[in-house]
């Protein structure tokens, strides 16, 4: 039991942004939590981005800069009144800088249950490009 | 505003929590002011946002990357319990890893509704890493208009 309690998930808070670009859109930004690893050919990135359709998120990777923003939608109806508020939602927003060049045709993004799975192969330098996401 | 005399008589336990009762509230309606998203915070996984209209109570609940069926989901009049589990899947084992932040474990929440409701019918639907629970409020939970009689 006690082993238990120790071992089960912590609630812990979406850190807001501290810097980066200000933003245009009204409401609080956050951060989202990652996993990043990589093996001899493909960097991974994985990012918790829970209420994120994949049309509301952007993908962006030009100049060695990985930029991932994605906007939550809360999916209330106008007839609720609110009880208790523990989470507010609003913008993912994070940047990664990578060292290796990647193969940016062969960038596969796929979102599924509010987790975003990038793979990045490596390659030569390339020329900037939007990075189109696959819903599942 | 906390007003106490220098050497209060007979200091008892009540009169002490009942200053610190005063003190959260201040706190609570001050964070609230600031436009904290928090105040509530139980913090307990997973945080959870309550509504209500008329005849449904509204529960929804940020898991990310979680299996439904690691989903396990009680309501008894007005408390609910939300567990489950949340497992990262082991990669290759030859990767190395610059960040590790997501986390994992089990979770078992109890959460205390505005109402009573009926456990017949409950919806629950899990999309985008949210969790939202339709919880039909029992019938003698529901607002009723009154008629005064003339």
């Amino acid at each position: 039991m006690s082993n238990e309690w120790k071992t089960g998930l912590q609630r812990t808070e979406k850190p807001n942004l501290a810097k980066g670009p200000e933003q245009t859109r009204p409401g609080p930004t956050y951060t989202p939590a990652a996993d990043i690893f990589e093996n001899d050919d493909t960097i991974t990135v994985l990012a918790d981005i829970p209420g994120v359709k994949a049309a509301d998120l952007q993908i962006d990777l030009r100049d060695d800069v990985l930029t991932l923003s994605g906007r939550a939608s809360a999916g209330t109806t106008a007839s609720e009144s609110p009880v208790l508020r523990e989470y507010a939602v609003g913008t993912f927003f994070r940047q990664f800088t990578l060292s290796d060049t990647i193969d940016q045709a062969k960038i596969d993004a796929n979102l599924k249950d509010g987790v975003l799975r990038l793979e990045l192969p490596k390659a030569e330098r390339a020329r900037p490009r939007q990075i189109r996401i696959r819903a599942e | 505003m906390l007003v106490r005399g220098v050497w209060p008589s007979r200091p008892s336990f009540e009169s002490y929590t009942a200053d610190f009762d005063e003190l959260r509230g201040e706190m609570l309606r001050l964070l609230d002011a600031a436009g904290a998203a928090s105040a509530f915070d139980a913090g307990v996984f997973p945080p959870v946002n309550v509504s209500q209209d008329d005849d449904t109570v509204f529960v929804r609940a940020e898991v990310p990357g979680i299996k439904a069926e690691d989903l396990e989901i009680s309501a008894v009049r007005n408390r609910l319990v939300l567990a489950g589990r949340r497992e990262i899947p082991r990669e290759h084992e030859r990767v190395s890893y610059h960040r590790q932040e997501r986390p994992e474990g089990a979770f078992r929440r109890a959460v205390t509704l505005p109402a009573e409701v009926d456990p017949e019918h409950v919806e629950a639907r899990y999309a985008d890493g949210i969790l939202t629970l339709s919880l039909t409020k029992a019938e003698q939970a529901k607002p009723r208009q009154i008629v005064v009689k003339t």
